[in-house]
């Protein structure tokens, strides 16, 4: 249950973030915005509340670890982390550009904070199995959060890995999935209609809530109640508008669109008004 | 330092029971931990289950899933693991590449990769398990070292020092008998290649079960006064590229032996260092492009040219070549 001041707190840091995700994307003039917009309320929750971190020791061997299996969705979590202080606000100005520390996908290796290279659709949720289970055997209590799209729900080594984490009991992974319904394409309905997230899951043995994505409580609700799961993983289906709070994106085709600086400035009001 | 065994005969025990009594010494580490993809029984023998139960957690069973096995890896390594992983060759390669490339290679992973049965050692199980391709569709991958060992000492010797190492390895390893070629107490160096006898007319560099067959070449090529230089190129990348330009000056004529397509193997890899460096006529012994098939491993060596009298023949022309004759 959060508190007035813990919702405020939140709702806050969640507008910096998609703020400061349209100002990447500004300066740069294109970008994945979409799928940024769609995860920034549990990215503050995350980052905001649950998960154990230090900005100054991105590597803290006590830390929760986050991948973002849908790695597109880079620029929304490098705005978490600058806000959260991993690295410097004005790193913020050069997404994409030659030589960043910010290229379009998550990459372990370039940005502080980013835990795991991601970027080609399907990997993510393996990797953070093994960590989930190398975790588990040192005795070691760390949560490793993962984010799935669903449209990438449709690459089959996610399934691989989904029974994989069910065989091997990771508790200590919960994966939200990103059911913001749009992919590059089309509706992921029309390309691959993949219906009840949560039945399957279930069948596969993981303990499954489906909630808005956008809804502090029900957010924070869910990762409570997935953090005392015991003897299986949790997946945490969210429910979210493509490009939320974005008002171009939301008005648009939005998975990699151009993005104009009166668009980003409007884009930016409107969120500051807010 | 490498001791060559004076007389070259079959081991004592098959390269899969060297990996598996091997892999059995090194799980005292506890970080050390083998993966398998449901092909474990095939290398680590009918004893696998005794061998999981002496490192409880270490040896475990991914299921058939071999991309998903190489993302789960990857994830072990990034907590301090250090897993080996196997199936047979065409599937912890070909089946798996994206996954080697990003998770693996591009996100900076520590795994070891291991390939049973390359080639023509995939036998009665034919072409759809017979990887004459996997060197090549790996080669290319930036920061991944590609390891074939000859022998179970050398098998033995790299599987401890890829316990230290840092970064992404592939062994393609034999399950079968192999020739012995080293002395038990030899230590190798990643990266350098090994002289196992020497020549001065012509250089034959070879790779696993190639360099039995090229070692029968030179004995061949002695008879009728020949004198043909055989090297182990154990590592095939990165590349023993100093070795290649020595051999290529001292004996002027190369011949490649692999167990593989000609193109993007060891042959290849010679090939690209000498046309830069110092051209010299090469002959590439290996399997010219095609797909494998069932048959057992003397049929296909005879099939796909990959003989003792294959290489031999190969010499001549090279040494034929010298001097820019056709």
């Amino acid at each position: 249950m959060l508190n007035k001041e813990e919702l405020a707190k939140l709702q806050a840091f969640a507008k910096d973030i998609r703020i400061k995700t349209i100002h990447q994307m500004k300066i740069r003039g294109f970008g994945h915005i979409g799928g940024a917009m769609s995860i920034a309320d549990v990215l503050s929750v995350l980052y905001g509340k649950w998960m154990r971190y230090d900005p100054k020791n991105p590597d803290l061997p006590e830390r929760d670890w986050l991948i973002c299996s849908k790695g597109h969705a880079g620029p929304a979590i490098y705005a978490a982390l600058a806000l959260k202080g991993f690295f410097p606000l004005e790193w913020l100005d050069t997404l994409n550009q030659p030589g960043t520390r910010l290229p379009s996908h998550c990459d372990h290796k370039k940005t502080p904070g980013i835990d795991v290279t991601t970027g080609s659709l399907g990997q993510g949720l393996s990797v953070a199995c093994g960590i989930a289970l190398g975790k588990k055997q040192m005795g070691e209590s760390n949560t490793i959060y993962c984010f799935m799209g669903d449209g990438e729900s449709q690459e089959g080594q996610n399934w691989e890995a989904i029974t994989f984490a069910a065989q091997f009991g990771l508790d200590n992974l919960i994966l939200f999935l990103d059911n913001n319904k749009m992919q590059l394409d089309d509706m992921t309905e029309n390309i691959e209609n993949m219906e009840s997230f949560t039945e399957k899951f279930e069948s596969f043995h993981w303990d499954a809530a489906e909630i808005d994505g956008h809804d502090y409580e029900a957010i924070d609700r869910a990762i409570e109640h997935a953090k005392a799961v015991k003897g299986k993983p949790s997946v945490i289906v969210i429910n979210t508008i493509k490009g939320k709070g974005c008002k171009f994106a939301e008005e648009m085709w939005n998975h990699h669109v151009s993005v104009s600086e009166k668009q980003a400035d409007e884009a930016i009001a409107l969120l500051e008004q807010a | 330092m490498i001791k060559v065994m004076e007389q070259f005969e079959a081991e004592k025990e098959t390269m899969a029971s060297a990996y598996s009594s091997q892999m059995d010494k090194l799980m005292e580490n506890k970080d050390v931990m083998e993966l398998e993809a449901d092909l474990g029984v095939c290398l680590m023998g009918t004893d696998m289950k005794d061998i999981a139960k002496r490192h409880p957690g270490q040896l475990i069973n991914c299921g058939i899933q071999e991309a998903n096995m190489v993302g789960v890896a990857c994830g072990l390594s990034a907590v301090g693991k250090i897993p080996f992983l196997h199936s047979f060759a065409p599937f912890i390669t070909r089946r798996t590449n994206d996954q080697i490339f990003i998770s693996g290679c591009y996100s900076g992973a520590n795994i070891r990769l291991v390939g049973s049965d390359p080639g023509v050692m995939a036998a009665y199980n034919g072409g759809t398990h017979m990887p004459f391709e996997d060197v090549a569709v790996l080669r290319a991958f930036p920061q991944l070292t590609i390891l074939e060992p000859a022998d179970n000492t050398m098998l033995k010797n790299l599987m401890r020092q890829l316990v230290e190492e840092k970064g992404m390895f592939y062994i393609r390893t034999a399950r079968k008998t192999m020739t012995k070629i080293y002395k038990d107490d030899s230590i190798f160096t990643i990266g350098k290649a090994n002289i196992l006898r020497e020549g001065t007319d012509v250089t034959i560099l070879a790779a696993g079960i190639m360099v039995a067959e090229a070692l029968k070449a030179a004995e061949i090529l002695y008879k009728e006064k020949i004198a043909a230089r055989v090297v182990d190129m154990f590592t095939i990348k990165p590349i023993d590229q100093s070795m290649v330009l020595d051999c290529a000056k001292e004996t002027g004529a190369l011949v490649t032996a692999e167990n593989h397509n000609v193109i993007n193997g060891l042959g290849s890899a010679v090939c690209e260092i000498t046309g830069e460096a110092y051209p010299v006529p090469v002959e590439r012994v290996g399997v010219q492009d095609c797909f494998g098939e069932v048959g057992d491993i003397e049929y296909l060596m005879q099939r796909f040219g990959l003989t003792a009298k294959d290489i031999a023949k190969k010499a001549r022309r090279a040494i034929a070549r010298k001097g820019g004759c056709a």
